[in-house]
C-alpha cells in the first residue's frame, strides 16, 4: 500500500503536500480529498514518490491549473508526464446537453406527438407496401411466391406452437370448469358448467388466448428477426440485389400468421373443451358421451364462425405489428429490444380492442 | 533491441483449443516481453482471436498454461481475476462500446467499477483527458456510439482501454475498416501512447503497414501453432511458404518498400 501524507508546513503562509510511495489511480480519491483539504498557497512535493501514472499526474496537473500550486522535487520523467497530460487537457461533457424543467416536458410531449404521427403514417405506408406485395404475388404466383419461406414460417408459427398452446388451453378449460362448477353449485346448477365451458371457450377465450400466445411467441420473433436484419444491413443487401424485403420477409410471416391463427385457435378450443370435459367427468361425474352431446346442444354454430372469423384478423394484426416494428429498427441493438417489446404490447392491445369491437358487432347482428 | 531480455508479460505454454472435432490450437507457445509491441498475424481461421480470448480469459482452453503479468490465468476465481483485469486494457475489433452510454461514460465505466470513491468532477476530467489521449476531439465526449464513425469508435474504444492506466494493452485488428490515413494515424497514436505510458502491446492485425510501422516483433500463427516470432527479416529466414507469401506477396512488398526494410528471401 502506498503511503501518502498531507501535512501542513510550518510556514504559516501555505501548506505543503508531500507524497510518498506511489501516486496512482489506486489512491486517486484519497489524494484528491487530502489536497482539497489543504489551504492555499499549496506546494506539492514529489521528491519522495517512486511511481506516478497518468491519473496521479492529472491530479497534480489540475491542482496546479486550478489553484496555482507549486510543484517541487519532480524528476525528469515525472515532469515530462505532467507536461504530457497537460497536452490532453480538453474538457468534454459527459452527457449530451439537455434542457431542464418545463422546456423539457414540452419538448418530450412534442417529440411524442411527432413520433406518433410519423409512426401512423409509416404504418399506413407499410400496410400499403404489404398489400402491393400481396397483389404482386397473386399476379405472378409462380415467380413471386416463396414456397419454402412460407412453409418454414408455417412450421415455426403453427406446428411448433401446438404443444404450448394445447397445454395452455387444456389448463384454461380445467380452470373454467372448476371455477364455474363452484359458483353454479350454489344454485344446484352444476350441469350448466358445460354451457359455460362450451360457449366461453369457443366464442371468446380459445382464440383470444391463442392470439396472446402467438403475439408473445411469434410477433416478438418477427420484430426481433427483422430488426436484427436491419442492423446487420441484410435488408439493405436484399434491396440492392433486387429482392423485396416485404415479399421475402414480411409476406411469408403474414401468411403464416393469418393462416395459422384459425388452425391454432381451433386446436385451442378443442383442447380447452377436452380439459373441461375431463374435469366435468371426474368432478361432477358427467360421462364424456353426455358431455359431448350437451356441447352440441348448447353451442350455436355461429360461435365457431365468430371464432374462425376473428382468428385470421388477429393473426394479421400480430404479424403487422411485429414486422412493422422490426422494419422501424435503426441504429443500435438496444432498439431491437425496445421495438420487440412495443410490437408485443401493441399487438396484444390491438387484439383485445378488436375483440371488444367484434363482440359488440356480432351481438348486434344477432349472432348471440 | 532492449526488449530482448526483458521479463515476460504474457507466457503461453502448450495451449490447446478446439471446437468439437475442429482443433484450433495444438501445443501453442508464445511469450510477450515487457515493453514491446507484438504483432500477431495469421490467415483467416488460424485462431488469432481465439488466442486473444484464451489469454484474456474469455475462453477456457482444453489444455495448456497461460500466465499474464506473472499470474496464472487458468482456473482462477472471479475475485482473483479482477486484480489482473485492472492491469490490462482491451480494444475489441468492433469497439464493443456500451451502446446506451456516451463515449465519456464508456470511459468512466472501468474507473467507476474499480474506484467508486473518485468524485464526479475528477472522474469527468479523467474521462476528458483519456478521450483526448485516444485522439478524439472534446465534442466526442457526450456522443453515443451510434453517432460515431468507424474510426472514432476505435479511438473511443482505445480511450476506454486506457482508462485504468494499464500496463498491457490488447488490440484486436485496430486498423481494420479504417481508411489508410486514419489507419496510419491510429498506428502513430498507438506507438506514441506505448512510448509515453510504457505499455506492452499485444496486437492482432492483418495490416502489413502496421506490422512494418510499429511492431517490435511479429508472431506468425499457422498450422495450429506459432510458427515463429521475430522481426520480419528473421521470419523470412524461416523459409515457410505462408510467411514468404505473406511478406513477399505484392502487398507485402509494397508495404516493405515504403518502410525501407531489407527484405531478404
Amino acid at each position: 500500500m502506498a503511503d501518502l501524507k498531507g501535512q501542513e508546513a510550518d510556514d504559516p503562509h501555505g501548506s505543503v503536500y508531500r507524497v510518498q510511495g506511489a501516486l496512482t489511480i489506486t489512491r486517486a480519491a484519497t489524494t484528491q480529498r487530502e489536497i482539497d483539504a489543504l489551504p492555499d498557497p499549496l506546494t506539492i512535493d514529489l521528491s519522495e514518490i517512486n511511481r506516478m501514472d497518468t491519473v496521479g499526474a492529472w491530479i497534480v496537473y489540475r491542482t496546479v491549473r486550478d489553484r496555482g500550486a507549486k510543484v517541487v522535487g519532480a524528476s525528469r520523467d515525472e515532469t515530462s508526464l505532467l507536461e504530457q497530460v497537460g497536452e490532453f487537457d480538453a474538457p468534454t461533457r459527459v452527457t449530451p446537453e439537455e434542457a431542464g424543467g418545463f422546456t423539457r416536458v414540452l419538448r418530450e410531449l412534442g417529440e411524442w406527438v411527432a413520433e406518433a404521427g410519423v409512426t401512423l403514417v409509416g404504418l399506413l405506408g407499410f400496410l400499403g407496401a404489404v398489400l402491393i406485395g400481396f397483389a404482386n404475388v397473386i399476379r405472378r404466383p409462380a415467380r413471386r411466391f416463396r414456397l419454402n419461406a412460407v412453409v418454414q414460417r408455417f412450421d415455426v408459427v403453427g406446428v411448433r406452437a401446438l404443444g404450448i398452446i394445447g397445454l395452455m388451453s387444456f389448463l384454461i378449460g380445467i380452470v373454467i370448469a372448476q371455477q364455474g362448477a363452484v359458483q353454479l353449485a350454489q344454485f344446484g346448477a352444476e350441469v350448466y358448467t358445460i354451457n359455460l365451458i362450451g360457449r366461453i371457450t369457443v366464442r371468446e377465450l380459445g382464440v383470444l388466448m391463442t392470439a396472446i400466445m402467438v403475439a408473445g411467441r411469434s410477433g416478438s420473433a418477427f420484430a426481433a428477426q427483422i430488426g436484427t436484419m436491419k442492423i446487420t444491413e441484410e435488408i439493405d443487401a436484399m434491396r440492392t440485389i433486387g429482392v423485396s424485403p416485404v415479399e421475402a420477409l414480411v409476406l411469408p410471416r403474414m401468411m403464416a400468421s393469418i393462416l395459422m391463427m384459425p388452425l391454432l385457435g381451433f386446436w385451442a378450443i378443442l383442447t380447452a373443451l377436452f380439459g373441461g370435459g375431463i374435469f366435468v367427468w371426474l368432478d361432477l361425474g358427467i360421462p364424456p358421451g353426455t358431455y359431448i352431446q350437451r356441447l352440441q346442444e348448447v353451442i350455436p354454430m355461429t360461435d365457431l364462425w365468430i371464432a374462425l372469423i376473428k382468428a385470421p384478423v388477429f393473426g394479421f394484426i400480430i404479424a403487422l405489428a411485429g414486422c412493422f416494428q422490426g422494419m422501424l429498427v435503426s441504429g443500435n441493438s438496444e432498439e431491437v429490444g425496445s421495438r420487440t417489446t412495443t410490437a408485443v404490447v401493441q399487438s396484444i392491445f390491438l387484439v383485445i380492442v378488436l375483440d371488444a369491437v367484434f363482440a359488440v358487432f356480432f351481438s348486434s347482428i344477432g349472432w348471440a | 533491441m532492449s526488449a530482448q531480455d526483458a521479463e515476460p508479460v504474457i507466457t503461453v505454454k502448450g495451449l490447446r483449443n478446439s471446437f468439437g472435432e475442429q482443433v484450433i490450437h495444438q501445443d501453442l507457445d508464445l511469450t510477450v516481453r515487457r515493453g514491446e509491441i507484438l504483432g500477431v498475424v495469421g490467415g483467416s481461421g488460424t485462431g488469432k482471436s481465439v488466442l486473444l480470448r484464451s489469454i484474456i480469459g474469455l475462453q477456457t482452453p482444453d489444455a495448456g498454461e497461460i500466465e499474464v503479468l506473472g499470474e496464472n490465468m487458468i482456473g482462477r476465481d472471479e475475485d482473483e481475476a479482477k486484480n489482473i483485469r485492472r492491469r490490462w486494457g482491451i480494444l475489441f475489433q468492433n469497439g464493443a462500446l456500451f451502446s446506451t452510454l456516451t463515449v465519456a461514460e464508456n470511459v468512466e465505466v472501468p474507473i467507476r467499477e474499480y474506484f467508486p470513491y473518485i468524485k464526479p468532477p475528477l472522474l469527468d476530467e479523467i474521462a476528458s483527458y483519456k478521450i483526448a489521449m485516444g485522439g478524439l476531439p472534446a465534442n466526442a465526449g457526450p456522443k453515443f456510439p451510434s453517432e460515431l464513425s468507424g474510426g472514432m469508435v476505435k479511438r473511443a474504444g482505445l480511450a476506454r482501454a486506457l482508462a485504468l492506466d494499464p500496463e498491457l494493452l490488447f488490440l484486436d485488428e485496430p486498423t481494420a475498416g479504417l481508411d489508410p490515413i486514419a489507419a496510419a494515424a491510429f498506428d502513430e497514436l498507438i506507438l506514441s501512447l506505448q512510448k509515453r505510458l510504457d505499455l506492452t502491446v499485444f496486437l492482432i492485425t492483418h495490416d502489413l503497414d502496421t506490422l512494418h510501422a510499429i511492431c517490435d516483433r511479429i508472431a506468425v500463427l499457422a498450422d495450429k501453432k506459432v510458427l515463429g516470432v521475430g522481426t520480419i527479416p528473421e521470419l523470412l529466414a524461416l523459409d515457410h511458404p505462408w510467411i514468404q507469401e505473406y511478406f513477399n506477396g505484392p502487398r507485402g512488398r509494397a508495404a516493405a518498400a515504403s518502410y525501407e526494410h531489407e527484405v531478404v528471401a
